[in-house]
């Protein structure tokens, strides 16, 4: 990449030459600004994408954005130049800002959900820009959105933009926020997170999409993303931030190939999964502490068995005392659901849910304070699971003093034992929680549940709305916890990787359903289900090229109606016409390894293979 | 005293200023009686509407009464009487709307349209039959008030309370095997005390305007008596001749309902700074 230094016979300005020197960005009022951003300058060559990398906080977002002349209520660009196509983006005005938005600079926010209009059709919400601009007619604009649709691979793309945004899924409206913004055909493209919210199968779907979108439309992209094998399937430039500074800068293959800065280090460290250190464990008897047997539940009322709306079925897992158990499944699997009947929250329907060998009741009603005790849960959002009108001192002492009585001097002694457990300094307790960060939060949530000396820790997703390297630093603290605590750990995660390094034992959840467990021994030899082997392929690696490389995954969408057969079978692409759509699947065990390895699938061992 | 004072130097401005209308009034509700110059209901001035004076200090009203004494005696009822319907009607509509939150189900379904019952029946109707079947009181009045904006509080605070209810904060507290009680006062109420204090101004001065209404029909506060609600109204004719005697107690109302919702804001603000 070049830095801010255009050259003398080269003055003639090119549609999609990005070039910022210099930025600063600051918060604040006039006499007491702090700068979020600093000295921060870059060039970007038309047609080629830039990655801007780092934690939440490094400035990433904010230096996107003001691209299109934009800073967050409260923040000011207050120095530098931003050149788009030549024009210096910094100077304009509010008139000329909106002729800039949406036509020359187009932006595709993370939560695609959140940024289309309920109540309006999507045709209506994508041709917009070309309407405010007037740069086509109703006709032309929706005859154009439709060939975009087409680009895109969304399915019906002649019909789809009669759909209402809740009739559609998460992946297919974040590229039909990207038609939004390739419309008007910008020279820019700001992608801010945009797969981040997204299943691991969806997002490689989406990221092909974008990926030949951008080189469709030859327009220049910064793409924010804190995912470093994601941008490296999507970047040929890379920015590396830290608290709003240039840490690094250069090609792809350089920066990540050969880093020259620690932080960058750092962060490739902590993409590479391998970097969890975790002790091989013997194989040890198990001592079983949680055991579900033929587990079904749902929501609604519960007539013979069966819930009104059935979420999971027939689910079994043994948890031993010490073991970590990975649960897989991406969004709708009814991975939370499983969580919540342990903790609980939903009743079951069917089957039961031993703890040290005796049932749960199926409701909070008929629990014991020993059983509430037990079993503790932590959820993935610490922003809602804390109230935030208390103290970290207050969070910490009520389950002292609701499952052990520990009140009083005893009390605060306690709560500074554990702020030290999650490495936080004793002093925070007297903070209220709105004034921690999102990682101290999290521990603190963690801290909240080990209060109560739990024996089965249920964890959420906890790390899922945490940047990489703080994720990793909690899912640290939690394995050491699960070592010397000896806690047994329910990992709930649709990040396969990370399981895979952590649990002990490890169940594939999808459609209600376990498709596959084994221990992780057995995992790690194979042979798969269809539908694990699809997440483990979906898992995007550093290697540049994985992207095109991966298989095309368009089969069908969706469960079957039919609930008796395989759940995974419209989406499969190995199903056995007439056999896997009709009957249902049965649980086949691996021979040999003497290994609990079970799957639900027609395919013997032989057909889906072993590593 | 100190605790007082460091507590009012806590307040930006505007809730300084509150705050100091408020206990002015509060002051003028308990001691009002002691300081007025003449009875409530003494005719002591032959002119009617008579300007400011020495002997007057807010002049008289329309049957030449001293309307400083009035005023002073008024601020008594509407305070007391006003204050307390509003804190009465919050504090049952807002624990209604947290046992409905709590339990909801059929719990939720039988308070709710108890409250929709309440809230078809005109509240004047409603002041009308009660009077009439047990004859004016301060304690009857009160309770009017208190029924009429119960259920208006309970919508409010039933609606943020079923917001919170469904937090994950709350969702663990139930996992963690709390009473309802527990997570009603100590998880859910604490979340809702802003919007609630800020209901509670707004209905303090419906209040205010209800009791006049109702003291108009000769329903309220009974002769020589008279809130500061009916004081502006029974000087209406006054306004033409710019009299003391309505913009005095007008401006009584005003402050004191500016000055208790500035003083609610700053909490407001106080709170979550």
């Amino acid at each position: 990449m070049t830095l801010a230094a255009p050259e003398t016979h080269q003055n003639v300005t090119r549609r999609g030459q990005i070039t910022v020197s210099g930025l600063r960005i600051v918060v604040g009022p006039p006499d007491a600004e702090r700068a979020i951003v600093e000295d921060v300058s870059f060039a970007i060559e038309p047609g080629r994408t830039l990655a801007l990398i780092g934690e939440s906080g490094s400035g990433k977002s904010t230096i996107a954005l003001s691209l299109a002349g934009y800073a967050r209520p409260g923040a000011r660009i207050a120095g530098g130049t931003i050149e788009v196509g030549g024009e210096r983006v910094d100077l304009m005005d509010g008139k000329a800002l909106r002729g800039l938005r949406g036509r020359r600079v187009a932006y595709v926010a993370q939560s695609a959900a959140a940024a289309f209009n309920p109540s309006r059709t999507i045709m209506a919400q994508v041709i917009e820009p070309l309407l405010v601009h007037r740069l086509a007619s109703r006709k032309e604009a929706m005859a154009r959105a439709r060939r975009i649709f087409a680009s895109l691979s969304l399915p019906d793309p002649e019909n789809i933009g009669e759909r209402y945004p809740h009739q559609l899924s998460g992946g297919q409206l974040q590229r039909l926020m990207a038609a939004m913004a390739l419309i008007t055909g910008p020279e820019l493209l700001i992608f801010d997170e945009p797969t981040t919210a997204l299943d691991v199968t969806t997002q490689v779907e989406v990221l092909k999409a974008f990926k030949a979108a951008i080189a469709e439309s030859g327009a220049t992209a910064v793409y924010v993303c804190h995912d470093l094998p994601v941008v490296a399937q999507m970047a040929d430039e890379v920015l590396v931030l830290q608290n709003g500074r240039t840490k690094e800068a250069g090609s792809l293959g350089t920066v990540f190939g050969t880093p020259a800065d620690p932080y960058t280090r750092a962060l490739l460290a902590a993409a590479d999964h391998g970097g969890l250190t975790r002790l091989p464990r013997p194989e040890q008897e198990c001592v079983p502490l949680l055991r579900i047997d033929g587990l079904s539940a749902g929501y609604g009322k519960i007539r013979d068995g069966r819930p009104e709306v059935p979420i999971l079925e027939d689910v079994s897992l043994l948890c031993g005392r010490g073991e970590a158990v990975g649960v897989i499944g991406e969004s709708g699997s009814g991975k939370s659901t499983l969580a919540k009947v342990v903790a609980g929250l939903v009743p079951l329907a069917d089957g039961e849910v031993l703890l040290d060998g005796t049932p749960l009741p199926a409701d909070l009603g008929g629990r014991s304070r020993e059983q509430f005790r037990k079993v503790q849960l932590v959820f993935q959002h610490a922003e809602t699971a804390l109230n935030p009108v208390k103290t970290v001192g207050e969070l910490l002492a009520r389950p002292l003093a609701l499952h052990h009585g520990i009140r009083g001097a005893a009390a605060q002694k306690r709560v500074a034992e554990l702020l030290d457990l999650i490495q936080l300094p004793a002093a925070t307790a007297a903070r209220n929680i709105r004034a921690l960060s999102g990682g101290q939060k999290q521990r603190v949530n963690l801290a909240r549940a080990l209060a109560a000396e739990p024996e089965l820790l249920i964890c959420d997703e906890v790390t899922s709305a945490l940047d990489t390297i703080v994720g990793q630093a909690i899912l640290e603290l939690i394995d050491s916890l699960r070592r010397d605590l000896g806690i047994a750990v329910m990992f709930i995660s649709h990040d396969i990787s990370t399981v895979r390094t952590f649990c002990d034992r490890i169940m594939v959840l999808y459609g209600g359903r376990a498709v596959e467990s084994a221990t992780c021994a057995a995992f790690a030899r194979g042979p798969h289900h269809p539908y694990t082997r699809l997440l483990l392929e979906s898992v995007p690696q550093m290697d540049p090229a994985w992207l095109a490389s991966s298989a095309a995954r368009a089969a069908g969408t969706g469960l079957p109606l039919n609930r008796e057969i395989c759940r995974f079978e419209p989406r499969c692409v190995s199903a056995i016409r007439g056999r896997c759509n009709c009957e249902a699947p049965p649980l086949r065990q691996s021979q040999g390894h003497g290994q609990n390895h079970t799957w639900l699938c027609h395919h013997p061992v032989e057909a889906l293979g072993a590593e | 005293m100190t605790l007082f004072l460091s507590f009012a130097r806590s307040l930006p401005l505007p809730g300084r200023i509150g705050l100091f209308l408020v206990c002015f009034w509060l002051l003028a509700a308990l001691a009002g009686p002691l300081l007025a110059p003449y009875a409530v209901g003494a005719f002591v001035d032959y002119d009617v509407f008579s300007p400011m004076s020495g002997k007057f200090w807010l002049g008289s009203d329309y049957l030449g009464r001293d309307v400083l004494s009035r005023l002073l005696w008024g601020a008594r009822y509407t305070v007391f009487l006003g204050l307390g319907a509003a804190l009465l009607a919050s504090v049952t509509g807002t624990s209604l709307a947290l046992v409905a939150a709590v339990h909801k189900g059929w719990v939720d379904e039988v308070v709710s349209r108890t409250m929709d019952t309440l809230i078809s029946i005109p509240s004047k109707v409603f002041a009308l039959v009660m009077v009439a079947a047990f004859g004016s009181s301060l304690w009857l009045l009160l309770l009017i008030a208190a029924v009429t904006y119960v259920p208006g509080n309970f919508r409010i605070a039933r609606a943020i309370a079923l917001d919170l209810a469904a937090m994950d904060y709350v969702t663990f507290a139930r996992a963690q095997g709390e009473t309802p009680i527990r997570i009603a006062l100590g998880e859910i109420l604490p979340n809702m005390l802003h919007p609630l204090l800020a209901d509670l101004g707004l209905r303090f001065v419906f209040i205010v305007l209800l009791l006049s209404g109702l003291s108009f029909l000769g329903l309220g506060v009974q002769p020589p008596h008279a809130d500061l609600g009916s004081l502006v109204r029974e000087n209406i004719s006054g306004i033409t001749e710019g009299a003391p005697a309505i913009i005095a107690p007008a401006l009584a109302i005003a402050t004191l309902t500016v000055g208790a919702n500035l003083l609610i804001h700053a909490l407001k603000k106080g709170k979550t700074a």
